[in-house]
């Protein structure tokens, strides 16, 4: 076990594999049913959001309220074309068209907005979700208001566990590199990253169009599990349960975005029961952590999942790599 | 010696403020020279303009390089600074909650680059660079006695650390001018000296022109072979120490202060 590659895989991809078998296990078994599956996809799914947003508020420094407005473009892209090519790779070819769809609508917007200082970013991202929404809403071809239904469902638990890691490993890989050094750079100090040579507004598109990318990757994944779309699934509301998932993990904290979902997937499950009182319990539970933790769960420190894989690997602790994140 | 560096009739208004008006300065290659006057005088509104953090209200700035000339008047300060300018800030401006290493990375990985899907995917170009990067970083730390503190938040360096740590990451940039904004501010007086010492060592190990705003005297008359005198963002004086020292329109802006 000399060679890091393969300790790297081992303590962090045996505890990934683990989760991976036993939901599989859980869904061959029966123990997983249809409900909990959906609650299952549903996190997947705001993981993949909220670390994406987090790429461009919590390491970028950029506010943006109109996530949900990527997500619609992948979704109805991915929509469109599985039910055109209802085969496995007319799926990938939706996912990968949705998300860069989305890419390009976010560099479209970013590029005039994000050259200014000031939240600029902030109101254009609301006022383009809002439009993505009312267009889809009165445009022929999505079959407006009434919603996109009879899209082939591909997403299963394997493509879930897949594109949920993927997303997240490649977003942590784009962070520890010199373009996500320069993102960070430019949300701690725009001034001094641009006196040191960073090309500010260049890095700041570049994060909001990874961001865009992944946010449309994620509305695909809704759209092909779910098989129903509407316009009004990715209004303001949704924009904002996606920000305070991030907010909530902590911004700047990639393991926080996760856990953060994890933890609000869980508190939904336990509250269905209070049907009438669900959401000012909801509410009311958010208050209290941002009451106790206003720096989020985990501010902008990391967990890796290193510290379960040694649990496995059961080699002795040596000094980590600086988890250099922020 | 050819200038490196040209400014003329340089202008800066803020509102009714004449903040910098018509200022001239030469820089030949490889000179040391002050820039020195009293609070408020504009000496680091002439580093902004330098340094495209503000666009001059009029006057040119050309800045050679390699026997070309560049026009940097208004011109961000990304671009300035990879013409070949660097700077530290008066009001020190790291990047507190990175470690000093990375501090450092950031500046120097500007030369360094590689594209977007070797870091997405780990491709061998990025393995490759980060090391570069890393080992070049960590020579540059041991150059300024930061070596031992690499891995620290840049927070919780000593103050007289991370004035070095500024001057560190402007010189990762590999500048052929640097611009340093009073980088004797809060130090005692051993401090001072060592910086002194450190500031000549600099400049020849580099090549550097450097170009010093301070206000500790013993600094700037001890280093400088030439002084720039700014009173109410007007050059009112320039020359030698010597001459400085003895100019009485200098003597007077500072009110009678051991100049
Ligand atoms: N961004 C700004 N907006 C408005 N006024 C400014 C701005 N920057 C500087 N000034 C004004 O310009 C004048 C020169 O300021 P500057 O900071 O250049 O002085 P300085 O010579 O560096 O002084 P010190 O020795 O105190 O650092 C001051 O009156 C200051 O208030
Ligand atoms: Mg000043």
């Amino acid at each position: 076990m000399a060679n890091p590659m393969v300790r790297t895989l081992l303590t962090r991809g045996v505890p990934l594999l683990l989760l991976y078998a036993v939901v599989l296990a859980g869904l061959n078994l029966g123990l997983i049913d249809d409900y909990l599956m959906a609650t299952i996809a549903t996190l997947c799914i705001n993981i993949v959001l909220a670390v994406s947003l987090n790429l461009i508020t919590g390491f970028t420094g950029q506010f943006s309220l109109g996530h949900a407005g990527f997500m619609a473009i992948g979704a109805y892209t991915t929509g469109l074309i599985t039910i055109a090519v209802p085969t496995v790779p007319g799926f990938i070819a939706g996912l990968l068209a949705g998300g860069l769809l989305a890419a390009l609508v976010g560099f479209l917007i970013g590029l005039p907005t994000l050259r200014l200082r000031g939240d600029y970013l902030a109101i254009a991202t609301l006022g383009l979700a809002e439009i993505i929404r009312i267009l889809l809403n009165n445009v022929e071809f999505t079959n407006g208001a009434a919603g996109l239904a009879g899209i082939p469902q591909m997403m299963d638990w394997n493509w879930f566990f897949i594109l949920t890691v993927g997303s997240v490993l490649l977003i942590r890989n784009f962070l520890r590199s010199s373009h996500g050094r320069n993102a960070i750079a430019v949300r701690e100090d725009e001034i001094a990253a641009e006196s040191i040579g960073v090309d500010a507004t260049r890095a700041k598109v570049l994060s909001f169009t990874v961001g865009a990318f992944f946010g449309g990757l994620a509305g695909g994944m809704y759209a092909s599990y779910f098989y129903f779309i509407k316009p009004d699934t990715f209004g303001f509301l949704k924009s904002i349960d996606i920000l305070v998932i991030v907010v909530l993990g902590g911004l700047g904290s990639l393991s926080g975005s996760v856990i953060a979902a994890v933890l609000l997937a869980a508190i939904s499950t336990v509250l269905q029961q209070f049907t009438a009182v669900r959401m000012i319990l909801y509410a009311l539970l958010l208050v209290i952590i941002m009451v106790f933790r206003p720096q989020g769960l985990m501010g902008s420190r990391e967990v890796s999942l290193r510290i379960v894989g040694r649990l496995f690997t059961r080699k002795p602790t040596e000094p980590d790599e600086p988890e250099a994140t922020r | 010696m050819t200038d490196i560096l040209r400014v003329d009739m340089l202008t800066r208004h803020f509102g009714g403020l004449a903040a910098v008006s018509n200022v001239g300065l030469r820089l030949a290659e490889g000179e040391l020279v002050g820039l020195i006057g009293p609070n408020g005088a504009g000496k680091t509104t002439v580093f902004n303009l330098l340094t495209g953090v503000y666009p001059p209200s009029a006057g040119t700035i050309t800045f050679s390089r390699d026997g070309r000339e560049l026009a940097l008047g208004g011109r961000k300060p990304d671009v300035v600074c990879r013409a070949g300018i660097g700077r530290t800030f008066q009001n020190i401006r790291l990047f507190k909650d990175l470690t000093v290493l990375e501090n450092v990375e950031i500046a120097l990985q500007q030369n360094h680059r590689y594209s977007l899907a070797a870091s997405f995917f780990r491709l061998p170009p990025f393995a490759r660079t980060e090391a570069l990067v890393r080992e070049e970083s960590m020579e540059l730390l041991a150059l300024m006695g930061l070596a031992k503190v690499a891995g620290e938040q840049a927070r919780n360096l000593p103050y007289g650390d991370q004035r070095h740590l500024e001057i560190a990451r402007a010189l990762a940039t590999r500048p052929t001018l640097l611009l340093l904004d009073e980088p004797a501010a809060g130090m005692n007086p051993a401090e001072t000296a060592e910086l002194t010492g450190l500031i000549a060592r600099l400049r020849t190990e580099f090549g550097l022109t450097i170009l010093l705003i301070e206000h500790d005297m013993s600094l700037v008359m001890k280093i400088c072979e030439r002084i720039y005198v700014l009173d109410h963002g007007v050059v009112i004086a320039s020359g030698s120490p010597g001459e400085v020292r003895a100019n009485p329109r200098v003597i007077e802006a500072y009110l009678g202060e051991e100049v």
